[in-house]
């Protein structure tokens, strides 16, 4: 079975004939030629394909695009305004938040996610949101900084 | 040889060269390339441990729409393997199959779904035999060999004794003796496998696109394993996803893709599953280990005899390599007089091991530092002081052979002890709580390469043309550990430029200059030697032309890096871009080489596989590791980690950090939770939530602290900062917890499971000592 599904990706308004069983990660990937959001996994386990549905982080390789018909997605490649780094982006680059980088767009949209219900999380608040986004590289050490970074005035450059 | 340090982009922390790419989502990996009219790739794998492949009928697959070109082990009958003298695997499987998850066939479709449907139309006819999930299973008397040329299903033996063991045993206080075992455990790096293969049957060339750590060896096993001529090939290696060593050796699905590719006479790309890339595996072998320690009363080392066996898997892989090193490095951490090493290397019917982070070191380092550990407790010593009783002293040279040139393990040690408040908390830690301590070393580049050509270790290339702009044109695979901007510091900083005018390009074998590839903490060593030599030439050529275009002689010539000027004269000089015209005027194009070789003195003793654990410069670490332990559960909390690493010096002390917070997590999740597991070769934990790692709530804070003991031949004193650390977590945990429990544990990973059973052991001991003494 095959459906239209209309959604707001990234600020654009998009209108596709998918079939009903096309995930939005393959949706974002394959159609839309979104690939800053990765597949780490075979479903569900590892994060790398964190998106924001509504502004709330969502796993891209777990939701059937046809479920989210009518809503607004963002991903990694919205987040920078009109070639300025977020703050997020910036302090992930400068605070060696990213090392391979694979997990890096779903880590920033997880932690994009976060910030928006919850400006001033402390530490524990940081790891309990990121924990579902596994990283092979830094020992999260680093990420914790960059999202720690991210909320300090002054903890990146301007 | 190395230059004065003026630390204005070498040793400062500069964030990647290409992490803006990453954290903008733009940095393509393999996946992600999508080129126009690619078919889909899929691989049938063998559902058998160990069976002989009597037929492979591919009839019905072949008659299904869609389905463009099928593959079996017909079509490349030729070994490969990253030693030369072990090449005994197939792209696809032969006339057996000797572990679950084998290729034997391969499907290129219009879509996945095709794919799919063909692979379940391909037909087997088998004659199973028995399989074999461990060594001691493998190395019985009636097993059935995996490999006819390997009786006793022994990829290789090694038997090795320096110095007199027996009178170093004669003359210890202490002895100890006791068995190890620690589970295989795999890379997990996050990026799934996948490769691209373009095939053009007009010129008969394949352009080949890959996640590999070592483009330079997939060129080869392609020209190799499709016959075809190394000239017609191209590979090129986008941002790779890590590696941790998963992707130093060409892996089976890359050489499938080629080959289907060009039955397919086109475009093939191949994503695996996660799954998938479990099974391809490479990953650190199970162990066993019996390990006899001897120490005398004040806490001198005097003499240690391992044995170790390996589950290597089904094919050779590195495993020569591998048990070799399990041995090698007993050495060159501790000065230790005598060491006897017996190692085993065994066929199992189980996806075959490889070089993982810290390769063959990491469950051998286990074993003696918890020995260590637990003999100074016998002894009444603090375990930091036994170790510094058994300092080496650089330069020096180990009874095997290998060379110390510089060593900051003493450094390292003063650091950790005064960090984490060792003197007066170790020993007196609350009930439930412990701290721990592990050393640990790694090479700094393995110092003769696996496959001898005779040409230097490493060559880069910098070109420099009318726009003023230096590429550096290197192989060295950036797989996340920053290879890329190491070698742009190395540039920027001889030259006295900024990164504005330095760009990398790396791992296109049409352009860049051959690189063995990113593995045994080579690059920063290696590479970065190579760029340095590079730069100094580049450097002295513009000074050359800055003194034509000043009317003085070199000498005379200041290098400001954007302004060239003479010395001390109140000239303003002239621009960079001025000096390079003026370079360029007869020439055009500059490309200017540098090479790096290791000197023959450094390859290791002359003894059988010698040069196996030989390096220039080795890394030292030191660690301190402190648990909580909840007895009534079993569970581990790691609440804080202080390393010290000595990695010669930081060229970029932001990526050391990095690094070796990295190293010493993974360590932490051997420790703690990793396992692959089987079921009569079903693999059981191939996917992320069976086999667990550390989660951000599971992970601690980890305090590094970098020691320089500028090694007089790296470069700018560098060596490696990214494997060493990782070994010593294994032991100080083991330490930590036996502390907070009041028992040993010798077994990796040390599980909740294993804490409550030491418990119960131990109150039951408890129980029988009291009954007995009243």
């Amino acid at each position: 079975m095959a459906s239209i599904v209309k959604m707001n990706v990234n600020g654009r308004e998009q209108e596709h004939l998918i079939p009903d069983s096309l995930l939005l990660i393959e949706f974002l990937r394959d159609r839309l030629g979104l690939t800053g959001t990765k597949r780490g996994c075979d479903g569900g386990e590892c994060g790398a394909c964190t998106v924001l549905v509504n502004g709330k982080q969502r796993l891209g390789c777990v939701t059937l695009a046809k479920s989210v018909s009518g809503q607004s997605v963002e991903t990694i490649e919205s987040v920078e305004t009109r070639g300025r780094l977020s703050r997020l982006q910036q302090a992930f680059h400068e605070k060696l938040g990213t090392q391979c980088g694979f997990c890096t767009p779903g880590m920033i949209m997880a932690a994009e996610g976060l910030l928006r219900d919850n400006p001033s999380p402390n530490e524990a608040e940081i790891k309990e949101a990121l924990s579902g986004n596994l990283c092979r590289c830094t020992g999260y050490v680093k990420i914790i900084e960059s999202v720690q970074a991210a909320i300090e005035p002054g903890g990146v450059s301007p | 040889m190395n230059p004065p340090i003026k630390n204005t982009v070498v040793g400062a922390r500069v964030p990647l060269i290409d992490g803006v790419e990453k954290v903008r989502g733009v940095a393509k990996y393999t996946a992600d390339l999508a080129p126009e009219g690619a078919l889909v790739g899929r691989i049938l794998r063998s559902p058998y441990s160990h069976a002989e492949l009597i037929k492979v009928d591919t009839s019905k697959a072949e008659a299904l729409p869609g389905v463009v070109a099928i593959v079996t082990g017909k079509d490349s009958p030729f070994p490969y393997g990253i030693v030369p003298i072990a090449q005994n695997e197939f792209p696809m499987a032969q006339e057996k199959v000797r572990y679950r998850g084998e290729p034997i066939a391969a499907v290129a479709a219009i879509d996945e779904a095709t794919a799919l449907a063909a692979l379940d139309l391909i037909e087997l006819t088998v004659k199973e035999l028995p399989g074999y999930y461990n060594a001691k299973d493998s190395r019985a008397v009636d097993a059935v060999q995996l490999h006819d040329n390997k009786p006793g299903n022994i990829e290789r033996d090694v038997h090795n004794s320096f110095g007199d063991v027996e009178a170093g045993f004669a003359e210890a206080d202490l002895l100890g003796e006791d068995d190890f075992h620690c589970e295989e455990v795999t890379h997990a790096h996050m990026e799934p496998h996948a490769a691209v293969a373009e095939y053009d049957p007009q010129r008969d060339h394949l352009t080949f696109w890959s996640v590999t750590q070592v483009p330079y060896y997939v060129h080869l096993m392609l020209a190799q394993c499709m016959d075809l001529n190394k000239s017609r090939i191209r590979v090129i290696k986008p941002f790779v996803g890590g590696g941790f060593g998963a992707r130093t050796e060409t892996l089976n699905f890359e050489l499938v893709c080629g080959i289907l590719a060009r039955a397919a006479k086109g475009r093939v790309r191949m994503v695996l599953s996660r799954e998938e890339t479990f099974l391809t595996h490479r990953g650190r072998p199970a162990a066993d280990i019996h390990l006899k320690l001897g120490l005398a009363k004040d806490g001198r080392i005097t003499a240690v005899k391992a044995e170790m066996a390996q589950y290597g898997g089904a094919y050779g892989g590195y495993g020569i390599v591998t048990i070799l090193y399990a041995g090698a490095l007993l050495n060159a951490l501790y000065d230790i007089p005598a060491v006897q090493y017996d190692g085993y290397r065994v066929y199992t019917n189980t996806p075959p091991c490889g070089a993982m982070r810290g390769h063959g070191t990491v469950d051998m380092r286990h074993a003696f530092d918890t020995m260590l550990n637990r003999m100074a407790r016998q002894l009444g010593l603090d375990p930091i002081e036994v170790r510094r009783r058994n300092l080496l002293e650089a330069p020096t040279e180990t009874p095997n052979g290998l060379q110390i040139t510089s060593y900051g393990l003493p450094q390292n040690l003063d650091w950790v002890e005064q960090a984490s408040g060792w003197k007066k908390r170790k020993g007196n830690m609350p009930k439930g709580r412990g701290l721990g301590i592990g050393c640990s070393h790694f090479v700094s580049g393995a110092a003769k390469p696996v496959q001898w050509t005779g040409q230097p270790d490493a060559v880069v290339n910098l070109k420099l043309d009318f726009d003023a702009g230096i590429t550096i044109l290197t192989g060295a695979a950036d797989i996340g550990q920053g290879s890329s901007t190491i070698v742009a510091q190395v540039v920027a900083e001889v030259m006295g430029l900024d990164f504005s005018r330095i760009r990398v390009i790396s791992n296109d074998s049409a352009i860049t200059p051959r690189d063995m590839g990113s593995y045994s903490s080579r690059v920063t060593y290696m590479v970065g030697n190579a760029t340095l030599h590079a730069a100094q030439k580049l450097k002295a050529r513009l000074i050359a032309a800055a003194a034509t275009a000043l009317e003085t002689e070199p000498e005379n010539i200041e290098c400001l890096g954007e302004t060239y000027r003479v010395i001390d004269s109140q000239d303003s000089g002239i621009s960079f871009e001025k000096v390079v015209q003026t370079a360029l005027i007869d020439h055009g194009a500059i490309t200017e080489r540098g090479t790096f070789t290791v000197p023959k003195a450094f390859q290791g003793g002359k003894h059988r596989g010698g040069a196996v654990g030989s390096t220039m410069g080795f890394s030292y670490a030191a660690q301190v590791v402190e648990v909580a332990v909840d007895t009534d559960t079993g569970e581990i909390t790691v609440e804080k980690v202080w390393v010290s690493h000595d990695c010669g010096y930081a060229i970029n002390p932001l990526s050391v950090e990095g690094q070796v917070q990295g190293a010493i997590w993974m360590g932490m999740g051997q420790a703690m939770m990793e396992a692959t597991r089987f079921h009569e070769g079903l693999p059981l934990h191939a996917n992320f939530l069976d086999y667990s790692f550390p989660t951000m709530m599971d992970s601690p804070d980890i305090k590094v602290h970098i020691v320089e003991s500028m090694d007089p031949n790296g470069p700018f004193g560098a060596k490696e900062a990214s494997e060493g650390g990782l070994a010593g977590f294994l032991p100080a945990l083991a330490e930590a917890v036996a502390e907070a429990i009041g028992t040993e544990i010798n077994d990796m990973p040390i599980t909740p499971d294993k804490v409550i059973e030491a418990l119960t052991k131990k109150r039951r001991a408890d129980k029988k000592r009291k009954r007995a003494a009243s």
